[in-house]
């Protein structure tokens, strides 16, 4: 029986960039509002599983050729990073520092280390979800 | 200051960048010239610290690492550690240099020299540290790299066995020596190292004072092959030439040694330490001497050498420790000159075996054999490497124009002294000190005339080899040229060695002791009992070298299976056993009885840790009022569970367990919290969609067949986990044990400039379990990642069992 995916597929592709719109929302409200690196990055990941499940593995593969096991270690090397920048600074290490800046269009905006330490984090869990449920699903 | 964090963190630093350097082939084949630089440059930088550093300067640096716990990356700089991070660096350049030619291209270049560049950081770090912990990491992590570069051809059975046997032993010690630091961190209160030094006394009149001798003494044997523990360092001889010539010969192993240098102002004076150190370093004299003659193998010669001269040094801080003892009032100083000898020796033991090490790798290389008995007559063919060879072994014999002429005589006046030492009643036992380290002379003059004129001269054998025997290219031959030519240079100029190097480092052991009290190395001391010792050494050694058939008779005596490694081997395969008993009494392969013992350890440990604490509150006053909504999520919630147990398809059954996760998710929004409601749904949704992916492999579904209608079992403890639970949540709710906390996250906007607490919490004030999470995550997908894709069956043809 082959199964008809159209509706899916087509839905899909506009619900997907709904779903990274709501990803780098919640990511970047994450300070001041819910959100953050791990929500955020669990919402992209849903974002790709979503892809997975609607299309096969190599059509996402090939629009989007990121190996998402590199992604996570990036990720977790970013988290390790931004805490041992605090110690370059004579900080005690992972201590966070933010500041506020004037920028046109945005008002005065919030600059802050943690931002860095959550990019870390989103990666790291993008990365190991999609890591995770590709290797799965590959091996059948 | 800078310049210490940069000796120890560029060799970790240029590691990682390895990695990025690697897209390009080109840069891959010759990796070795873009790392040479890095000891290069470090050793360049040590060498601006000399001048300083005998003038009687320390340098002493604090980074303050995590202030909580005390934790700093302490830095130190005097003449002990400078005169290891000299050999580290130094015999560094000429290691790399000659990896560059004895590695083929095609080889795992990366993983050589990240593991290469690993060690040589973490041995720095060694050196430098003034901290206990960092040091007992940086210990750890030289063991690490030790066993990934001995396990470098792990095609190789007896590459994995080596590894494995190294690493289980010299961790074993590191273990032991973590708990002499954390005693001693509870005696004296203090993890730096020359604070320590400063509380001597308190460590002397404590009862631990022993145990902590021991414990400490076990780390520090282990990593130097120590009888009994130098089993680990002959099988480690299957790492590549360089690495045996670096890490088993010239730095690593030495570590133990500094290590005892670097407490002998703790400890010194003790007899305990004198004897354990003494008798210790003598035994493996002896006996690794003893074994070397009776090996065929070179490398396995050398290995069993290097134990042998690893014994000679320590037992020389043995004695040296006496000068610290209150009783020794006469002439402590000639106790103080055999810590010199000794790190004399050390510096020369560096320079000849090195350059043994790097001539038998050259030997293995072009012939594609090191064993004596397929080897001779190589003189002809190979001059520059028999030239070196015969350097290196003479001086290793203990013969002029050698440096090692040198501190053997020093050797044998430490010794003679302690034989006449009568201070213990122990004469007896002291006489004996002199003749074993002769004896053992003897057998090291033997096993070093053995390398010489078995491998190079005699009868040209004849037998099929991997290469024609000729000379290699220059560049393997400079290495070994260069320790050669330091060989002869420090015999001819003993003392800018020792006055710039060895005379700073013996004072940071002795901190009370002037350069002007150690006597200046001499060449010549009149025909006194040492050259009397070191003649009749030739003589005998020449003698046992002649008839050495002889000795076969003797070592029938010590039959192979008689030896410490079929101790290791037995007591190694009986844990294996054990261990596979008791796990396979419980590991039933059934995931219903992994959950009654994840249950029930929860259950009763939580319910007698709270009833043991007194915690147990149940009183629910205060709370909010529990609305229509609560009651109706609460109960859903209840038919879902139940009706998740009487499913008769596995998809119902995982679609209402996601019903379960929104509902909670509900409960989040009615209770305000946003954050957890938001990473609820969406776990929630990954989650399903993952089941749905696992439904393929997932067996047919049956539901358990129950030999009774109700499995009492089973209600039992699920009832026990609900009331558990209930318990600890009201409790906690109650807060009878700990003050709450969260007025400590009230100020959450000054401190961090964020609104959201839950975030401020999750990204500052708990970044480092936020970091170890991730972390932990991380490691998780990389797990299931290998155990998929990189399942065992796959690539195992490749290995050699």
């Amino acid at each position: 029986m082959k199964i008809n995916e159209v509706i899916l597929q087509s839905i899909s592709k506009i619900v997907v960039f709904i779903i990274l719109t709501l990803a780098l929302y919640l990511f970047f409200s994450g300070h001041n509002a819910p959100g953050g690196g791990f929500i955020g990055g669990l919402v992209l990941a849903s974002a790709f599983v979503l892809l997975l499940l609607a299309f096969d593995i190599e059509t996402v593969r090939a629009g989007i050729p990121i190996n998402f096991s590199i992604l996570s270690a990036c990720g977790a090397f970013i988290v390790i990073a931004a805490g041992i920048g605090a110690v370059l600074f004579g900080e005690p290490f992972l201590r966070q520092a933010f500041f506020h800046m004037h920028l046109p269009l945005f008002g005065t905006v919030e600059l802050t280390t943690v931002t860095i330490f959550e990019i870390g984090v989103a990666l790291t869990v993008v990365g190991v979800v999609v890591t995770i449920i590709l290797s799965i699903s590959e091996d059948v | 200051m800078l310049s210490i964090y940069v000796a120890v963190f560029l060799p970790f630093l240029v590691a990682s960048l390895v990695l990025l350097l690697l897209q390009r082939r080109k840069m891959k084949r010759h990796l070795g010239w873009f790392i040479l630089p890095v000891p290069i440059i470090l050793f360049i930088l040590l060498c601006g610290k000399v001048a300083a550093v005998k003038s009687g300067a320390t340098f002493s640096y604090t980074w303050t690492w995590i202030p909580t716990y005390a934790i700093q990356l302490l830095t130190y700089v005097d003449g002990l550690s400078l005169l290891f991070a000299l050999l580290i660096t130094g015999i560094g350049i000429l290691v790399i240099l000659y990896s560059i030619y004895y590695l083929s291209t095609d080889q795992a270049l990366t993983h050589f020299y990240i593991y290469i560049l690993l060690f040589m950081g973490s041995m720095l770090g060694i050196v430098f540290s003034n901290h206990l912990l960092t040091l007992y990491v940086f210990w750890e992590l030289t063991s690490i790299s030790s066993f990934l570069l001995i396990a470098y051809w792990y095609q190789r059975k007896g590459s994995r066995y080596g590894a494995k046997k190294s690493l289980i032993i010299t961790v074993f010690g590191g273990f032991a020596m973590l708990a002499a630091f954390l005693m001693i961190y509870t005696i004296t209160g203090t993890f730096n190292i020359q604070e320590v030094i400063g509380a001597a006394h308190l460590l002397k009149e404590h009862e631990l004072f022993i145990p902590v001798i021991v414990l400490l003494l076990l780390g520090a044997f282990t990593k130097s092959a120590q009888f009994p523990f130098h089993i680990w360092l002959p099988d480690a001889m299957e790492a590549p030439t360089p690495i045996s010539a670096y890490l088993h010969s010239a730095t690593m192993v030495k570590a133990g040694i500094y290590l005892v240098a670097r407490f002998t102002p703790v400890f010194g004076g003790s007899l305990v330490w004198f004897w354990a150190i003494t008798a210790i370093g003598l035994m493996t004299l002896l006996w690794g001497s003893f074994t070397a003659i009776r090996q065929t193998d070179l490398k396995a010669l050398l290995a069993y050498s290097t134990v042998s001269q690893l014994g000679l040094i320590m037992s020389l801080f043995g004695i040296g420790s006496l000068s610290l003892h209150p009783n020794v009032q006469l002439e402590p100083f000639i106790y103080t000159h055999a810590v010199f000898a000794a790190l004399f020796h050390l510096v020369n033991h560096s320079t000849f075996k090195g350059s043994l090490f790097m001539v038998i790798g050259i030997i293995d290389y072009q012939l594609g054999t090191r064993d004596l008995r397929r080897l001779g007559g190589l003189i002809a063919l190979m001059p520059i490497s028999f030239t070196v060879a015969l350097i290196g072994s003479f001086s290793m014999a203990g013969l002029p124009p050698f440096n090692g002429f040198l501190s053997k005589e020093m050797f044998f006046t430490a010794v003679l002294h302690v034989a006449e030492l009568d201070l213990f009643s122990y004469e007896a036992i002291t006489t004996f000190i002199p003749i074993v380290a002769w004896i053992a002379s003897i057998f090291t003059f033997v096993y070093s005339m053995m390398i010489v004129w078995q491998a190079f001269t005699g009868k040209r054998v004849d037998v099929e080899t991997a290469g024609e025997a000729q000379e290699p290219k220059v560049g393997m031959l400079i290495p070994p040229i260069t320790l050669a030519t330091f060989v002869v240079l420090i015999f001819f100029f003993p003392n800018v060695l020792g006055d710039y190097i060895l005379k700073p480092a013996v004072s940071s052991v002795y901190p009370n002791v002037s350069f002007d009290m150690i006597e200046r190395i001499t060449h010549w001391h009149g025909f006194n009992k040492e050259l009397w010792m070191t003649i009749g050494i030739v003589i005998i050694g020449t003698i046992l070298y002649r008839f050495r058939n002889v000795l076969n008779k003797i070592f029938i005596l010590f039959p192979e299976n008689m030896s410490f490694n079929t101790v290791y081997n037995v007591m190694i395969a009986k844990s294996d056993q054990l261990a596979w008993n008791v796990t396979s009494r419980y590991m039933t392969g059934y995931l219903r009885h992994y959950f009654i013992y994840i249950f029930l350890f929860f259950a009763l440990l939580v319910s007698a840790l709270l009833f043991a604490l007194q915690a147990q509150d149940v009183t629910l006053g205060g709370n909010k009022v529990i609305t229509v909504f609560d009651w109706l999520l609460a109960i859903s919630i209840i038919i879902a569970g139940v009706t998740i147990v009487i499913a008769r398809t596995r998809l119902t059954a995982i679609l209402i367990n996601g019903y379960i996760g929104f509902a909670i998710a509900m409960f989040f929004v009615i209770f305000r919290a946003p954050d957890l409601a938001l990473t609820q749904l969406i776990v929630e949704t990954v989650t399903t969609a993952l089941f749905l992916l696992c439904f393929y492999f997932l067996p047919k579904w049956e539901l358990p067949k129950l030999k009774r209608a109700f499995d009492i079992r089973a209600l039992i403890i699920s009832i026990l986990v609900g009331t558990t639970f209930t318990l600890v949540a009201l409790s906690v709710h109650n807060n009878r044990l700990f003050t709450s906390i969260s007025t400590f996250f009230e100020d959450a906007k000054q401190l961090t400039g964020g609104e959201n607490i839950v975030n401020t919490i999750l990204a500052d004030f708990r970044a480092f379990d936020t970091m170890l999470e991730v972390i932990v995550l991380f490691i998780a997908g990389i797990g299931v990642l290998t155990l998929i894709k990189y399942s065992t069956n796959k690539g195992a043809d490749k290995l050699e069992d």
